[in-house]
């Protein structure tokens, strides 16, 4: 499989470019922070996406969805990532879709997949319990009660959750923090008794919430996989997740990167266009391989995952640890080569530095990533 | 792709792996640990094994020295998508390349685009069948980054050039068959109008070699002088005087080689060969956390790059790829073979040090590592790759 885009993933590339730079730029972003809008994103933009297929762009076609795979997953998300739209494709249409298709029953996925397709439903991954992202210390305790089990324990970044209709809960139903066997994901209706939801308002002005779960009942029905067996579908899962999150910050890096060097081409001093100090040219050139050799690794990652979710891992900690470091020295360069106009709240720059840093602690930062290549090395 | 492309291609794919398994010999199956285990071709060349000789003439007899070169010059005639196999079927048992020669890596390309037909029938076949084996006439004394000005000069007499001049840094002129070389043909003309790309024989009259000794203590770089030497004005690749437009064309050929040096991706991951020497603790993790860390990342990096030499030639054999990207990954490739040398060096620590014994392959690493230095040098600095991104890709002002 070549490494460069086939013509109706530029298609769709330039339709989901078209919609998203048309009606989210980043003062779409802007807007919403300002307004403290308490959806924290547009609804009429969401309802736009699944008319356009994009909500239900892994969901099979069986389920109303358009069935495609990662690498078009990763197109969208590059787009979003270039005006840091906010948008439940990732947590409902990447994460929350995965998870039920790969992991749910028959009546789970006819249940919630049509939905997810139509934009209907808005579903979520609750992971994270500590400061980093630790999958396997998950401690949220399910524990058996008569037919079904009781959940108690806390979640925290979980994406969408203040406006999500369907939770899907890691949980320890046998073991101990840090032990792969005991791990099982749970359907949890956000309204049930016992779910106590606190949106959390971040730095990137993204939806997030922290929940937390008293004695929460659920049925048998709503496991999703197997019982204490849930790490492999979670594995394949947050690497569907990282994957799509390397692609946003891919399309954020490279936005960062041209509004930079347009800056380098405009600004004046010392007589000259800042742009002709070679100092400014050499990092300016660094940080163009950087995130040429991110982008292609990210390509490579999407295409592992489409080719087998199981086998993908290495392609994935590879691509998400470059994309953290790369990210990171674009949004730097960015702030530092707008020089005090990048640290106005005026202009754009710092709202792709404060996605950045969330994308990097999403689904595990670089320092994870690369320590998880270095185990799978096994050095 | 259509179904009955890509039937094709697995059935290319099944043939070939099958033809592999039977032609290539297992010691022809794993890394060169010496520059005895490459095989570089010309007049005088031996073969140092018997595996060697045949693995070569195998894929020489199949065109496969050269597989995406037309079949008229010695090539194998294979399309992009089937090149691709190959390599591919070529990495996955390790096999090593038949033949390395700057005459597939450097000349050929730009005798594809700019010889005539006589120099392509004259040249190709025998550089496809590794007969000739040729080296480079680019740098001079006081042309290095700024090669443009170099001063060897080729002075009209009928329908010969007499060249007289002296080139430097010339990578194994002293075993080489045939140069290629950069001369001026117009003193009088800017700097970039008045070179020309010229092709002669090393054995003429006039031309000598002295090899010079690298920190390395080798010496794979010569000295080349020449003192009148006759060549005939056909050997001219291009136009007279426009010979910048070749050397340039050839020297993205030569970085995009340049920045796929190094081992990457063969052999035992460097975390396991730092283990044979720094140990392990009691989870089996490298005994030094902080080499740990830089291995990581080098990892990381390394296998990042190597995606994105995969997507440079899938995105020119679209079409799609900018000429100066070459320049971008000879910049990145090489330092990160230089960040490779630093770590096995301190993986090695002090049996890195030996320079003189059978125990340590008389100082292999050491001088491997002292090699790698000249990565970022040959070829253009990393500086002027830099450079050349800013001014061609970014388009930047007054580069």
């Amino acid at each position: 499989m070549a490494l460069v885009l086939t013509e109706e993933q530029s298609m769709l590339r330039d339709s989901a470019r078209g919609l998203i730079s048309d009606k989210a730029p980043v003062s779409h972003l802007r807007h919403l922070r300002d307004s403290k809008d308490p959806t924290g994103f547009s609804k009429e933009l969401w309802h736009s996406f699944a008319e356009m297929g994009f909500a239900g762009l892994l969901v099979p076609e069986e389920f109303g969805g358009s069935g495609l795979g990662f690498m078009e997953a990763g197109i969208v998300m590059e787009e979003i990532g270039r005006t840091l739209m906010p948008s439940p494709f990732l947590a409902t249409s990447v994460v929350a879709a995965s998870a039920l298709n790969r992991g749910g029953n028959a009546a789970q996925k006819s249940e919630y997949l049509p939905k997810i397709a139509s934009g209907s439903l808005l579903a979520t991954l609750a992971i994270d319990e500590g400061a980093k992202h630790r999958p396997l210390q998950t401690s949220l305790q399910a524990v058996r009660a008569g037919n079904g089990f009781k959940l108690s324990g806390a979640k925290a970044l979980v994406v969408d959750g203040h406006v999500a209709d369907l939770f899907i809960v890691a949980a320890r139903t046998a073991g101990s923090a840090g032990e792969r066997d005991g791990l099982t994901l749970f359907l949890v209706n956000p309204k049930a008794k016992g779910v106590a939801v606190e949106r959390t308002i971040m730095v990137d002005a993204h939806n997030a919430a922290r929940i937390e779960l008293s004695n929460v009942e659920v049925n048998a029905d709503s496991v999703l996989g197997e019982v204490d067996q849930g790490a492999a579908l979670l594995d394949g899962v947050l690497d569907i997740g990282r994957g799509a999150v390397a692609a946003e910050m891919v399309g954020l890096s490279d936005e960062v990167f041209g509004r930079t060097v347009e800056y380098l081409k405009n600004r004046k001093q010392f007589g000259k266009l800042i742009g002709e100090f070679q100092a400014l040219q050499h990092r300016a050139a660094e940080l163009y391989v950087d995130i040429e050799i991110t982008r292609a690794a990210t390509m490579k990652a999407l295409q592992a995952l489409d080719a087998d979710v199981a086998k993908a891992a290495s392609a994935v900690a590879v691509a998400k640890a470059r994309a953290g470091t790369t990210a990171t020295r674009a949004v730097q360069e960015g702030v530092q080569m707008h020089g005090g106009m990048g640290m106005t709240d005026q202009f754009d720059i710092g709202f792709f530095m404060k996605r950045a840093r969330v994308c990097e602690e999403l689904f595990g930062d670089a320092n994870y990533h690369t320590e998880q290549l270095a185990r799978a090395r096994g050095y | 792709m259509s179904d009955t492309e890509s039937a094709e291609l697995e059935t290319f794919r099944n043939e070939t792996r099958a033809w592999l398994e039977a032609n290539c010999p297992p010691e022809m199956r794993k890394p060169a640990t010496s520059d005895a285990d490459v095989f570089w071709g010309g007049r005088n060349a031996k073969f140092s094994s018997e595996p060697q000789r045949i693995w070569f003439e195998r894929m020489r007899d199949k065109g496969w020295t050269v597989p995406d070169w037309p079949k008229e010059y010695g090539g194998g005639g294979l399309s992009a998508a089937e090149h691709k196999v190959l390599r591919a079927e070529m990495a996955r048992i390790g096999a090593r390349p038949p033949l390395s020669s700057f005459g597939i890596w450097m000349l050929g390309p730009a005798l594809l685009k700019y010889g005539n037909d006589a120099q392509k029938k004259e040249h190709l076949p025998k550089i496809a069948a590794g007969e000739i084996r040729w080296c480079q006439g680019y740098s001079e004394p006081n042309a290095g980054s700024d090669l443009a000005s170099l001063q060897t000069r080729a002075e009209s007499d009928g329908d010969d050039f007499i060249i007289t001049g002296q080139k430097i840094w010339t990578s194994y002129a002293n075993y080489a068959d045939w140069i290629f070389c950069l001369v001026r043909t117009d003193p009088t003309a800017k700097k970039h109008d008045g070179i020309s790309f010229i092709l002669f024989d090393m054995t003429s009259k006039g031309v000598s070699t002295k090899p010079i000794l690298l920190i390395s203590g080798y010496s794979p770089f010569c000295e080349t002088f020449f003192d009148g030497v006759r060549v005939p004005k056909s050997h001219v690749v291009g136009q007279i005087n426009r010979g910048w437009d070749v050397a340039k064309y050839l020297l993205q050929h030569e970085r995009a080689m340049i920045s796929g040096m190094g081992e990457r991706g063969v052999g035992r991951p460097l975390g396991q060969i730092a283990a044979d020497s720094v140990g392990t603790d009691a989870q089996g993790k490298l005994d030094d956390a902080m080499l740990r860390g830089k291995i990581a990342s080098f990892d990381v990096d390394e296998a990042a790059l190597a995606a994105c030499a995969e997507r440079a030639v899938d995105l020119a054999k679209s079409g799609q790829a900018h000429p100066a990207f070459s320049s971008a990954m000879k910049y990145y490739g090489t330092e990160l073979n230089k960040r490779r040398y630093e770590i096995l060096m301190s993986a090695g620590g002090v049996d890195a040090l030996e320079w003189e014994s059978e125990r340590s392959k008389q100082g292999a690493r050491p001088r491997a590592w002292l090699r790698t230095k000249a990565n970022s040098i040959e070829g253009g600095t990393s500086e002027v790759m830099l450079g050349i991104v800013a001014k061609r890709i970014l388009d930047l002002p007054g580069a």
